[in-house]
Protein backbone atom coordinates (compact mmCIF):
# COMPACT_ATOMS: atom_id res chain seq x y z
CA UNK A 1 0.00 0.00 0.00
CA UNK A 2 1.12 3.95 -0.83
CA UNK A 3 2.09 5.65 2.43
CA UNK A 4 3.14 2.17 4.26
CA UNK A 5 6.58 1.96 5.99
CA UNK A 6 8.91 -0.48 4.80
CA UNK A 7 10.02 -3.34 6.95
CA UNK A 8 14.28 -3.68 6.47
CA UNK A 9 13.66 -7.07 4.71
CA UNK A 10 11.21 -5.10 2.08
CA UNK A 11 14.54 -2.36 2.03
CA UNK A 12 16.88 -5.11 1.46
CA UNK A 13 14.84 -7.06 -0.75
CA UNK A 14 14.73 -3.63 -2.51
CA UNK A 15 18.52 -2.88 -2.87
CA UNK A 16 18.85 -6.57 -3.79
CA UNK A 17 16.45 -6.38 -6.94
CA UNK A 18 18.62 -3.12 -8.00
CA UNK A 19 21.80 -4.97 -7.42
CA UNK A 20 20.90 -8.00 -9.55
CA UNK A 21 18.99 -5.72 -12.12
CA UNK A 22 21.76 -3.75 -12.54
CA UNK A 23 24.70 -6.95 -13.02
CA UNK A 24 21.88 -8.28 -15.43
CA UNK A 25 22.02 -4.54 -17.64
CA UNK A 26 25.93 -4.82 -17.51
CA UNK A 27 25.45 -8.45 -18.82
CA UNK A 28 22.78 -7.79 -21.59
CA UNK A 29 25.35 -4.97 -22.95
CA UNK A 30 27.96 -6.99 -22.93
CA UNK A 31 26.20 -9.75 -24.95
CA UNK A 32 25.01 -6.63 -27.09
CA UNK A 33 28.43 -6.04 -27.69
CA UNK A 34 29.88 -9.50 -28.30
CA UNK A 35 27.12 -9.49 -30.46
CA UNK A 36 27.74 -6.77 -32.52
CA UNK A 37 31.26 -7.66 -33.24
CA UNK A 38 30.13 -10.91 -34.25
CA UNK A 39 27.84 -9.75 -36.99
CA UNK A 40 30.26 -7.35 -38.16
CA UNK A 41 32.61 -10.02 -38.64
CA UNK A 42 30.94 -12.54 -40.05
CA UNK A 43 28.10 -11.10 -40.96
CA UNK A 44 28.84 -11.59 -44.30
CA UNK A 45 29.41 -15.47 -44.13
CA UNK A 46 26.01 -15.94 -42.68
CA UNK A 47 24.79 -13.56 -45.59
CA UNK A 48 23.55 -10.90 -43.47
CA UNK A 49 25.57 -8.46 -43.93
CA UNK A 50 25.63 -5.17 -42.17
CA UNK A 51 24.17 -2.61 -44.76
CA UNK A 52 27.24 0.21 -45.25
CA UNK A 53 23.89 2.19 -46.32
CA UNK A 54 22.48 1.93 -42.74
CA UNK A 55 26.05 2.60 -41.10
CA UNK A 56 26.00 6.17 -43.01
CA UNK A 57 22.93 7.01 -42.39
CA UNK A 58 23.82 6.78 -38.39
CA UNK A 59 26.78 8.55 -39.32
CA UNK A 60 24.64 11.17 -40.65
CA UNK A 61 22.25 11.77 -38.02
CA UNK A 62 24.91 11.27 -34.93
CA UNK A 63 27.72 13.18 -36.44
CA UNK A 64 26.74 15.64 -39.31
CA UNK A 65 23.77 17.01 -37.49
CA UNK A 66 25.36 17.36 -34.54
CA UNK A 67 28.76 19.59 -35.85
CA UNK A 68 26.87 22.95 -35.36
CA UNK A 69 26.26 22.46 -31.75
CA UNK A 70 29.74 20.76 -31.17
CA UNK A 71 31.22 23.64 -32.78
CA UNK A 72 29.33 26.01 -30.41
CA UNK A 73 29.92 24.74 -27.45
CA UNK A 74 33.65 23.39 -27.49
CA UNK A 75 34.33 27.00 -28.83
CA UNK A 76 32.72 27.93 -25.73
CA UNK A 77 34.27 25.71 -23.19
CA UNK A 78 37.87 26.97 -25.41
CA UNK A 79 36.93 30.63 -24.31
CA UNK A 80 35.75 29.87 -20.98
CA UNK A 81 39.03 27.73 -19.96
CA UNK A 82 40.93 30.92 -21.44
CA UNK A 83 39.10 33.51 -19.50
CA UNK A 84 39.75 31.01 -16.06
CA UNK A 85 42.94 30.02 -16.71
CA UNK A 86 44.17 34.24 -17.36
CA UNK A 87 42.42 35.19 -14.17
CA UNK A 88 44.21 32.18 -12.25
CA UNK A 89 47.76 32.81 -13.52
CA UNK A 90 47.64 36.22 -13.27
CA UNK A 91 47.55 35.74 -10.01
CA UNK A 92 51.13 34.56 -10.36
CA UNK A 93 52.01 36.75 -13.30
CA UNK A 94 52.20 33.90 -15.18
CA UNK A 95 49.25 34.38 -17.53
CA UNK A 96 51.12 34.13 -20.71
CA UNK A 97 51.45 30.28 -19.62
CA UNK A 98 48.01 29.92 -20.33
CA UNK A 99 48.63 28.09 -23.44
CA UNK A 100 49.63 25.04 -21.48
CA UNK A 101 46.64 24.35 -19.24
CA UNK A 102 44.41 25.41 -22.64
CA UNK A 103 46.46 22.69 -24.85
CA UNK A 104 45.87 19.86 -22.15
CA UNK A 105 42.66 20.68 -20.51
CA UNK A 106 40.79 20.99 -24.14
CA UNK A 107 42.50 18.12 -25.71
CA UNK A 108 42.13 15.51 -23.02
CA UNK A 109 39.73 16.57 -21.12
CA UNK A 110 36.93 18.75 -22.00
CA UNK A 111 36.94 18.02 -26.16
CA UNK A 112 36.00 14.26 -25.37
CA UNK A 113 33.97 15.11 -22.30
CA UNK A 114 31.81 17.50 -23.84
CA UNK A 115 31.15 15.66 -27.01
CA UNK A 116 30.08 12.24 -25.42
CA UNK A 117 28.01 14.31 -22.86
CA UNK A 118 26.29 15.95 -26.21
CA UNK A 119 26.29 12.76 -28.08
CA UNK A 120 24.61 10.74 -25.02
CA UNK A 121 22.21 13.40 -24.87
CA UNK A 122 21.20 14.08 -28.56
CA UNK A 123 22.00 10.46 -30.27
CA UNK A 124 22.13 8.02 -26.95
CA UNK A 125 18.33 8.73 -26.12
CA UNK A 126 17.07 9.11 -29.59
CA UNK A 127 18.38 5.02 -29.94
CA UNK A 128 16.93 4.32 -26.81
CA UNK A 129 13.79 6.22 -28.10
CA UNK A 130 13.77 4.79 -31.57
CA UNK A 131 14.57 0.60 -30.25
CA UNK A 132 11.39 0.91 -27.26
CA UNK A 133 9.16 2.44 -29.97
CA UNK A 134 9.83 0.04 -32.58
CA UNK A 135 9.81 -3.09 -29.27
CA UNK A 136 6.35 -2.14 -28.37
CA UNK A 137 5.32 -1.46 -31.64
CA UNK A 138 5.91 -5.03 -32.50
CA UNK A 139 8.72 -4.20 -35.29
CA UNK A 140 11.61 -5.55 -33.34
CA UNK A 141 9.31 -9.05 -32.95
CA UNK A 142 8.36 -8.17 -37.11
CA UNK A 143 11.90 -8.38 -37.61
CA UNK A 144 12.78 -11.46 -35.61
CA UNK A 145 9.47 -13.28 -37.98
CA UNK A 146 11.42 -12.23 -41.24
CA UNK A 147 14.85 -14.32 -40.31
CA UNK A 148 16.25 -10.69 -39.57
CA UNK A 149 18.55 -10.12 -36.24
CA UNK A 150 17.74 -7.36 -34.43
CA UNK A 151 20.85 -6.65 -33.35
CA UNK A 152 22.86 -6.99 -36.73
CA UNK A 153 19.97 -4.62 -38.49
CA UNK A 154 19.30 -1.75 -35.67
CA UNK A 155 22.79 -1.79 -33.51
CA UNK A 156 25.48 -2.68 -34.98
CA UNK A 157 25.05 0.43 -37.56
CA UNK A 158 24.38 2.79 -34.35
CA UNK A 159 27.68 1.11 -32.68
CA UNK A 160 29.62 1.43 -35.67
CA UNK A 161 28.84 5.02 -36.60
CA UNK A 162 29.08 6.33 -32.60
CA UNK A 163 32.77 4.83 -33.09
CA UNK A 164 33.62 6.63 -36.60
CA UNK A 165 31.79 9.75 -35.43
CA UNK A 166 32.31 10.35 -31.89
CA UNK A 167 36.33 10.58 -32.16
CA UNK A 168 35.49 12.82 -35.28
CA UNK A 169 33.40 15.37 -33.60
CA UNK A 170 35.61 14.74 -30.60
CA UNK A 171 38.68 15.94 -32.99
CA UNK A 172 36.42 18.47 -34.15
CA UNK A 173 35.80 19.99 -30.71
CA UNK A 174 39.56 19.94 -30.01
CA UNK A 175 40.32 22.26 -33.24
CA UNK A 176 37.29 24.56 -32.18
CA UNK A 177 37.92 24.56 -28.51
CA UNK A 178 41.35 25.66 -29.17
CA UNK A 179 40.73 28.15 -32.13
CA UNK A 180 38.23 30.17 -29.73
CA UNK A 181 40.63 29.87 -26.87
CA UNK A 182 43.21 31.35 -29.38
CA UNK A 183 41.19 34.20 -30.32
CA UNK A 184 40.74 34.93 -26.96
CA UNK A 185 43.96 34.57 -25.81
CA UNK A 186 45.42 36.81 -28.58
CA UNK A 187 42.58 39.82 -27.98
CA UNK A 188 43.12 39.47 -24.14
CA UNK A 189 46.95 39.16 -24.03
CA UNK A 190 47.75 40.10 -27.06
CA UNK A 191 49.79 36.98 -28.10
CA UNK A 192 49.55 36.10 -31.71
CA UNK A 193 47.63 33.07 -33.57
CA UNK A 194 50.15 32.13 -34.78
CA UNK A 195 52.94 31.97 -31.02
CA UNK A 196 49.70 30.37 -29.88
CA UNK A 197 49.53 27.75 -32.23
CA UNK A 198 53.36 27.25 -32.30
CA UNK A 199 53.26 26.91 -28.17
CA UNK A 200 50.15 24.67 -28.55
CA UNK A 201 51.78 22.18 -31.09
CA UNK A 202 54.89 22.35 -28.84
CA UNK A 203 53.33 21.16 -25.76
CA UNK A 204 51.18 18.88 -27.11
CA UNK A 205 52.55 15.57 -28.16
CA UNK A 206 50.39 12.53 -29.66
CA UNK A 207 49.82 10.53 -26.89
CA UNK A 208 47.64 13.48 -25.70
CA UNK A 209 45.60 13.22 -28.71
CA UNK A 210 45.41 9.34 -28.26
CA UNK A 211 44.27 9.95 -24.75
CA UNK A 212 41.57 12.24 -25.88
CA UNK A 213 40.34 9.96 -28.89
CA UNK A 214 40.87 6.80 -26.56
CA UNK A 215 38.48 7.96 -24.64
CA UNK A 216 36.14 9.18 -27.01
CA UNK A 217 35.73 5.72 -28.54
CA UNK A 218 35.07 4.15 -25.15
CA UNK A 219 32.79 7.11 -24.81
CA UNK A 220 30.88 5.97 -28.19
CA UNK A 221 30.54 2.01 -26.81
CA UNK A 222 29.13 3.40 -23.67
CA UNK A 223 26.71 5.64 -25.50
CA UNK A 224 25.03 3.04 -27.80
CA UNK A 225 24.94 0.36 -25.60
CA UNK A 226 23.45 2.06 -23.19
CA UNK A 227 20.85 3.37 -25.78
CA UNK A 228 20.16 -0.38 -26.68
CA UNK A 229 19.99 -1.95 -23.40
CA UNK A 230 16.89 0.78 -22.04
CA UNK A 231 15.60 0.69 -25.60
CA UNK A 232 15.19 -3.18 -25.62
CA UNK A 233 14.32 -3.13 -21.91
CA UNK A 234 11.41 -0.73 -22.47
CA UNK A 235 7.81 -2.20 -20.86
CA UNK A 236 4.35 -0.34 -20.62
CA UNK A 237 4.02 1.80 -24.08
CA UNK A 238 4.86 5.46 -24.92
CA UNK A 239 5.35 6.21 -20.96
CA UNK A 240 7.71 3.29 -20.54
CA UNK A 241 9.52 4.58 -23.44
CA UNK A 242 9.63 8.27 -22.57
CA UNK A 243 11.26 6.39 -18.99
CA UNK A 244 14.01 4.78 -20.90
CA UNK A 245 15.10 8.05 -23.06
CA UNK A 246 15.35 9.75 -19.94
CA UNK A 247 17.35 6.55 -18.12
CA UNK A 248 19.29 6.48 -21.16
CA UNK A 249 20.41 9.88 -21.02
CA UNK A 250 21.33 9.68 -17.28
CA UNK A 251 22.56 6.55 -16.87
CA UNK A 252 24.95 7.54 -20.10
CA UNK A 253 26.17 10.91 -19.21
CA UNK A 254 27.17 9.06 -15.57
CA UNK A 255 28.96 6.40 -17.03
CA UNK A 256 31.16 8.75 -18.81
CA UNK A 257 31.92 11.13 -16.70
CA UNK A 258 32.94 8.34 -14.21
CA UNK A 259 35.12 6.17 -16.88
CA UNK A 260 36.88 9.49 -17.90
CA UNK A 261 37.67 9.90 -13.80
CA UNK A 262 38.62 6.36 -14.12
CA UNK A 263 40.77 6.82 -17.97
CA UNK A 264 42.52 9.90 -16.19
CA UNK A 265 43.77 7.88 -13.09
CA UNK A 266 45.20 4.85 -15.22
CA UNK A 267 46.64 7.32 -17.85
CA UNK A 268 48.17 9.27 -15.67
CA UNK A 269 50.16 6.68 -13.57
CA UNK B 1 -23.99 -15.26 -31.14
CA UNK B 2 -25.83 -15.21 -34.77
CA UNK B 3 -28.02 -18.23 -35.31
CA UNK B 4 -25.73 -21.09 -36.27
CA UNK B 5 -28.09 -21.85 -39.31
CA UNK B 6 -27.11 -18.37 -40.53
CA UNK B 7 -23.64 -18.95 -40.34
CA UNK B 8 -23.13 -21.92 -41.77
CA UNK B 9 -25.51 -20.79 -44.76
CA UNK B 10 -22.89 -17.57 -45.25
CA UNK B 11 -20.07 -19.59 -45.05
CA UNK B 12 -21.94 -22.38 -48.17
CA UNK B 13 -21.30 -19.27 -50.75
CA UNK B 14 -17.46 -19.69 -50.73
CA UNK B 15 -16.22 -23.07 -51.83
CA UNK B 16 -13.33 -24.27 -49.58
CA UNK B 17 -10.41 -26.35 -50.62
CA UNK B 18 -9.32 -29.49 -49.04
CA UNK B 19 -6.87 -28.58 -46.30
CA UNK B 20 -3.61 -31.05 -47.06
CA UNK B 21 -2.90 -34.23 -45.12
CA UNK B 22 0.53 -32.81 -43.89
CA UNK B 23 1.11 -30.23 -40.65
CA UNK B 24 2.58 -27.23 -41.31
CA UNK B 25 2.88 -26.63 -37.45
CA UNK B 26 3.04 -29.32 -34.46
CA UNK B 27 3.04 -28.81 -31.06
CA UNK B 28 3.13 -31.46 -28.18
CA UNK B 29 2.52 -31.10 -24.60
CA UNK B 30 3.66 -26.91 -24.56
CA UNK B 31 4.27 -25.56 -21.20
CA UNK B 32 5.10 -22.16 -20.81
CA UNK B 33 5.63 -19.69 -18.08
CA UNK B 34 6.09 -15.86 -17.45
CA UNK B 35 7.93 -15.46 -14.20
CA UNK B 36 6.50 -18.15 -11.74
CA UNK B 37 2.85 -18.23 -13.34
CA UNK B 38 1.74 -20.92 -15.83
CA UNK B 39 0.15 -19.38 -18.88
CA UNK B 40 0.26 -22.51 -21.24
CA UNK B 41 -0.73 -25.76 -19.46
CA UNK B 42 0.27 -28.46 -21.88
CA UNK B 43 -0.86 -27.36 -25.39
CA UNK B 44 -0.94 -29.90 -28.06
CA UNK B 45 -2.01 -29.20 -31.93
CA UNK B 46 -1.67 -29.45 -35.29
CA UNK B 47 -1.86 -27.05 -38.18
CA UNK B 48 -2.43 -28.51 -41.52
CA UNK B 49 -1.33 -28.05 -45.26
CA UNK B 50 -3.77 -25.44 -47.09
CA UNK B 51 -5.74 -24.67 -43.74
CA UNK B 52 -6.99 -21.28 -41.76
CA UNK B 53 -6.33 -21.99 -38.02
CA UNK B 54 -8.51 -19.44 -35.69
CA UNK B 55 -7.39 -19.81 -32.18
CA UNK B 56 -10.11 -18.07 -30.01
CA UNK B 57 -10.38 -17.60 -26.27
CA UNK B 58 -11.38 -14.62 -23.98
CA UNK B 59 -8.20 -12.14 -22.71
CA UNK B 60 -5.86 -13.89 -20.76
CA UNK B 61 -6.36 -17.20 -22.03
CA UNK B 62 -2.83 -17.70 -23.55
CA UNK B 63 -3.79 -17.41 -27.27
CA UNK B 64 -1.22 -14.49 -28.31
CA UNK B 65 1.30 -16.22 -25.72
CA UNK B 66 0.67 -19.35 -28.00
CA UNK B 67 0.62 -17.46 -31.37
CA UNK B 68 4.09 -16.19 -30.22
CA UNK B 69 5.64 -19.69 -29.20
CA UNK B 70 3.79 -20.90 -33.20
CA UNK B 71 5.99 -18.06 -34.32
CA UNK B 72 9.05 -19.45 -32.15
CA UNK B 73 9.19 -15.93 -30.52
CA UNK B 74 8.99 -17.21 -27.25
CA UNK B 75 11.43 -19.43 -25.06
CA UNK B 76 8.93 -22.28 -23.84
CA UNK B 77 9.08 -24.33 -20.70
CA UNK B 78 8.57 -27.54 -21.83
CA UNK B 79 7.00 -29.69 -24.63
CA UNK B 80 8.29 -30.02 -28.33
CA UNK B 81 7.16 -28.26 -31.60
CA UNK B 82 7.97 -28.98 -35.45
CA UNK B 83 7.64 -25.98 -38.13
CA UNK B 84 7.26 -26.83 -41.68
CA UNK B 85 8.59 -30.59 -40.67
CA UNK B 86 11.51 -29.14 -38.49
CA UNK B 87 12.27 -29.56 -34.47
CA UNK B 88 12.89 -26.35 -33.72
CA UNK B 89 15.28 -27.32 -30.61
CA UNK B 90 17.28 -29.66 -32.74
CA UNK B 91 17.92 -27.52 -35.83
CA UNK B 92 20.87 -25.73 -36.58
CA UNK B 93 20.63 -21.47 -36.43
CA UNK B 94 21.21 -21.61 -40.26
CA UNK B 95 18.13 -24.29 -40.81
CA UNK B 96 16.00 -22.21 -38.25
CA UNK B 97 16.78 -18.88 -40.15
CA UNK B 98 15.31 -21.09 -44.09
CA UNK B 99 12.42 -21.94 -41.60
CA UNK B 100 11.98 -18.71 -40.31
CA UNK B 101 12.08 -17.40 -44.04
CA UNK B 102 8.83 -19.42 -45.11
CA UNK B 103 6.89 -17.43 -42.53
CA UNK B 104 5.01 -14.06 -42.36
CA UNK B 105 3.40 -12.14 -39.89
CA UNK B 106 0.64 -9.40 -39.66
CA UNK B 107 0.73 -8.46 -36.12
CA UNK B 108 -2.44 -6.37 -34.47
CA UNK B 109 -0.47 -3.29 -34.78
CA UNK B 110 0.28 -3.61 -38.49
CA UNK B 111 4.40 -3.59 -37.15
CA UNK B 112 5.14 -1.35 -39.79
CA UNK B 113 9.22 0.59 -39.71
CA UNK B 114 7.64 4.09 -39.60
CA UNK B 115 10.79 5.48 -40.82
CA UNK B 116 10.08 3.26 -43.98
CA UNK B 117 7.72 4.01 -47.11
CA UNK B 118 4.95 1.74 -47.50
CA UNK B 119 7.14 0.08 -50.82
CA UNK B 120 10.28 -0.12 -48.78
CA UNK B 121 8.82 -2.07 -45.91
CA UNK B 122 7.40 -4.61 -48.53
CA UNK B 123 10.82 -4.77 -50.05
CA UNK B 124 12.58 -5.14 -46.99
CA UNK B 125 12.70 -8.80 -46.31
CA UNK B 126 13.63 -9.37 -50.31
CA UNK B 127 16.13 -6.66 -49.97
CA UNK B 128 17.49 -8.92 -46.60
CA UNK B 129 17.16 -12.55 -48.13
CA UNK B 130 17.17 -12.22 -51.69
CA UNK B 131 19.79 -10.91 -54.38
CA UNK B 132 17.13 -10.04 -56.51
CA UNK B 133 17.99 -6.30 -58.15
CA UNK B 134 15.80 -3.24 -57.41
CA UNK B 135 13.95 -2.96 -60.21
CA UNK B 136 12.29 -6.49 -59.41
CA UNK B 137 11.86 -5.75 -55.55
CA UNK B 138 9.72 -2.71 -56.65
CA UNK B 139 7.97 -4.67 -59.09
CA UNK B 140 6.98 -7.69 -56.63
CA UNK B 141 6.22 -5.10 -53.89
CA UNK B 142 3.68 -3.35 -56.52
CA UNK B 143 2.38 -6.90 -56.89
CA UNK B 144 1.69 -7.69 -53.85
CA UNK B 145 0.26 -4.49 -52.49
CA UNK B 146 -2.09 -5.00 -55.40
CA UNK B 147 -3.02 -8.21 -53.98
CA UNK B 148 -3.95 -6.23 -50.79
CA UNK B 149 -5.49 -3.42 -53.05
CA UNK B 150 -3.06 -0.88 -51.92
CA UNK B 151 -2.11 -0.18 -55.39
CA UNK B 152 -0.22 3.03 -55.46
CA UNK B 153 0.81 3.92 -51.77
CA UNK B 154 3.93 2.51 -52.02
CA UNK B 155 5.18 5.78 -51.64
CA UNK B 156 3.50 6.73 -48.54
CA UNK B 157 4.47 6.55 -44.72
CA UNK B 158 2.80 3.92 -42.69
CA UNK B 159 1.51 7.26 -40.66
CA UNK B 160 -0.56 8.91 -43.98
CA UNK B 161 -2.61 5.02 -43.94
CA UNK B 162 -5.66 4.53 -41.85
CA UNK B 163 -5.97 1.05 -39.45
CA UNK B 164 -7.23 -1.09 -42.20
CA UNK B 165 -4.48 0.12 -45.06
CA UNK B 166 -1.65 -0.27 -42.35
CA UNK B 167 -3.05 -4.05 -41.61
CA UNK B 168 -3.29 -4.37 -45.58
CA UNK B 169 0.25 -3.30 -46.08
CA UNK B 170 1.25 -5.24 -43.14
CA UNK B 171 -0.74 -8.25 -44.82
CA UNK B 172 1.11 -7.26 -48.07
CA UNK B 173 4.96 -7.68 -46.44
CA UNK B 174 3.93 -10.44 -44.94
CA UNK B 175 3.50 -12.68 -48.10
CA UNK B 176 6.49 -10.74 -49.72
CA UNK B 177 8.13 -14.15 -49.75
CA UNK B 178 5.71 -16.38 -50.64
CA UNK B 179 5.32 -17.76 -47.03
CA UNK B 180 4.30 -21.07 -46.41
CA UNK B 181 2.50 -20.79 -42.97
CA UNK B 182 1.23 -16.87 -42.17
CA UNK B 183 0.36 -15.59 -38.82
CA UNK B 184 -2.13 -13.02 -38.53
CA UNK B 185 -2.94 -11.27 -34.95
CA UNK B 186 -6.35 -9.88 -33.77
CA UNK B 187 -6.16 -8.65 -37.62
CA UNK B 188 -10.20 -7.62 -37.53
CA UNK B 189 -9.27 -5.80 -33.98
CA UNK B 190 -9.92 -2.09 -34.17
CA UNK B 191 -11.54 -1.56 -37.85
CA UNK B 192 -15.84 -0.89 -38.58
CA UNK B 193 -17.46 -4.18 -39.48
CA UNK B 194 -16.89 -3.10 -43.24
CA UNK B 195 -13.60 -2.97 -43.55
CA UNK B 196 -13.24 -6.27 -40.95
CA UNK B 197 -15.21 -7.96 -43.26
CA UNK B 198 -13.38 -7.27 -46.47
CA UNK B 199 -9.93 -8.21 -44.38
CA UNK B 200 -11.76 -11.24 -43.75
CA UNK B 201 -12.22 -12.36 -47.56
CA UNK B 202 -8.40 -11.06 -47.93
CA UNK B 203 -7.14 -13.92 -46.07
CA UNK B 204 -9.15 -16.26 -47.55
CA UNK B 205 -8.51 -14.83 -51.28
CA UNK B 206 -4.98 -15.14 -50.10
CA UNK B 207 -5.20 -18.79 -48.92
CA UNK B 208 -7.05 -19.81 -52.10
CA UNK B 209 -4.61 -18.28 -54.53
CA UNK B 210 -1.27 -18.92 -52.40
CA UNK B 211 -1.95 -22.22 -51.17
CA UNK B 212 -0.99 -21.63 -47.73
CA UNK B 213 -1.85 -22.11 -44.17
CA UNK B 214 -2.87 -19.18 -42.29
CA UNK B 215 -3.08 -19.54 -38.25
CA UNK B 216 -5.37 -16.20 -36.80
CA UNK B 217 -5.65 -15.33 -33.29
CA UNK B 218 -9.22 -13.49 -32.87
CA UNK B 219 -11.78 -13.01 -30.35
CA UNK B 220 -14.09 -12.06 -33.15
CA UNK B 221 -16.70 -14.46 -33.65
CA UNK B 222 -18.30 -13.28 -36.73
CA UNK B 223 -14.70 -13.13 -38.33
CA UNK B 224 -13.39 -16.31 -36.84
CA UNK B 225 -16.63 -17.96 -38.14
CA UNK B 226 -16.28 -16.81 -41.86
CA UNK B 227 -12.80 -17.84 -42.23
CA UNK B 228 -11.93 -20.80 -40.20
CA UNK B 229 -11.36 -24.32 -41.74
CA UNK B 230 -10.59 -25.80 -37.74
CA UNK B 231 -11.16 -23.81 -34.65
CA UNK B 232 -8.97 -23.80 -31.44
CA UNK B 233 -10.57 -22.49 -28.04
CA UNK B 234 -8.26 -21.51 -25.59
CA UNK B 235 -9.81 -21.28 -21.75
CA UNK B 236 -6.72 -20.38 -19.19
CA UNK B 237 -3.78 -21.72 -21.08
CA UNK B 238 -5.23 -24.90 -21.40
CA UNK B 239 -7.02 -26.11 -24.90
CA UNK B 240 -11.04 -26.43 -24.30
CA UNK B 241 -11.70 -27.70 -28.11
CA UNK B 242 -10.20 -28.25 -31.64
CA UNK B 243 -12.53 -28.92 -34.15
CA UNK B 244 -14.32 -27.33 -37.36
CA UNK B 245 -16.84 -24.52 -37.21
CA UNK B 246 -19.72 -26.66 -37.28
CA UNK B 247 -18.43 -28.84 -34.70
CA UNK B 248 -17.57 -25.80 -32.08
CA UNK B 249 -21.19 -24.81 -32.55
CA UNK B 250 -22.71 -27.96 -31.81
CA UNK B 251 -20.23 -28.14 -28.67
CA UNK B 252 -21.87 -29.23 -25.54
CA UNK B 253 -19.59 -27.86 -23.62
CA UNK B 254 -20.62 -24.90 -21.22
CA UNK B 255 -17.53 -23.20 -21.52
CA UNK B 256 -17.35 -23.18 -24.95
CA UNK B 257 -21.14 -22.03 -25.01
CA UNK B 258 -20.45 -19.24 -22.17
CA UNK B 259 -17.37 -17.73 -24.91
CA UNK B 260 -19.87 -18.14 -27.89
CA UNK B 261 -22.51 -16.16 -26.31
CA UNK B 262 -20.34 -13.94 -24.68
CA UNK B 263 -21.50 -15.03 -21.03
CA UNK B 264 -18.91 -13.41 -18.30
CA UNK B 265 -16.63 -16.49 -16.91
CA UNK B 266 -17.75 -15.87 -13.59
CA UNK B 267 -21.42 -16.30 -14.74
CA UNK B 268 -21.11 -19.99 -15.35
CA UNK B 269 -18.61 -21.07 -12.54
CA UNK B 270 -19.56 -22.31 -9.51
CA UNK B 271 -20.10 -19.92 -6.76
CA UNK B 272 -17.99 -21.66 -4.56
CA UNK B 273 -15.09 -21.82 -6.90
CA UNK B 274 -15.48 -18.06 -7.74
CA UNK B 275 -15.29 -17.10 -3.85
CA UNK B 276 -12.04 -19.03 -3.57
CA UNK B 277 -10.38 -17.53 -6.57
CA UNK B 278 -12.06 -14.12 -5.49
CA UNK B 279 -9.86 -14.56 -2.08
CA UNK B 280 -7.28 -15.87 -3.26
CA UNK B 281 -7.67 -19.48 -1.39
CA UNK B 282 -6.24 -20.88 -4.76
CA UNK B 283 -3.39 -19.20 -4.46
CA UNK B 284 -2.95 -17.03 -1.35
CA UNK B 285 0.22 -14.87 -2.23
CA UNK B 286 -1.63 -13.14 -4.77
CA UNK B 287 -4.62 -12.07 -3.06
CA UNK B 288 -3.83 -8.65 -1.03
CA UNK B 289 -6.99 -7.40 0.21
Amino acid sequence: MAGQKLTATQRIEGVGKLAVAFVESVGNGGIIIAESFYWLLFGVRERQPVRISAVIQQMMDIGVAAIPIIILLTGTIGVMLAIQGIHTLRIFGAESRVTVGIAFSVVREFAPLITGILVAGRSGSALAARIGTMKINQEIDALKVMGINPTRFLVVPALVAMLVMVPALTLLGIFMGLFAAGLYVNADLGISLAAYAHDTIDILSLDDLGHGLGKSCIFAVLIAVIGVVNGAGVQGGAEGVGKATTRSVVQAISAIIITDMLFAFVATR
Amino acid sequence: MRNPQSIMEERKTRERPQSGPGAVIEVEDLVTHYGERMILKGVSMQVLENEIMVIMGGSGSGKSTLLRHLMALEEKTSGSMRILGKDIDQITRKEFLDVRKKLGVAFQSGALFSSMTVGENIMLPLYEHTDLDALTMEIMARMKLEVVELSGFENLMPSELSGGMIKRAAFARAIVMDPKVLFCDEPSAGLDPVVASALDDLILDMRDAMGMSIVVVTHELDSAFKIADRITILDRGEILMIGTVEEVLASKSDRVQALLNRIPEEDTMDPDEYLSRLVGEDNPGTAHL
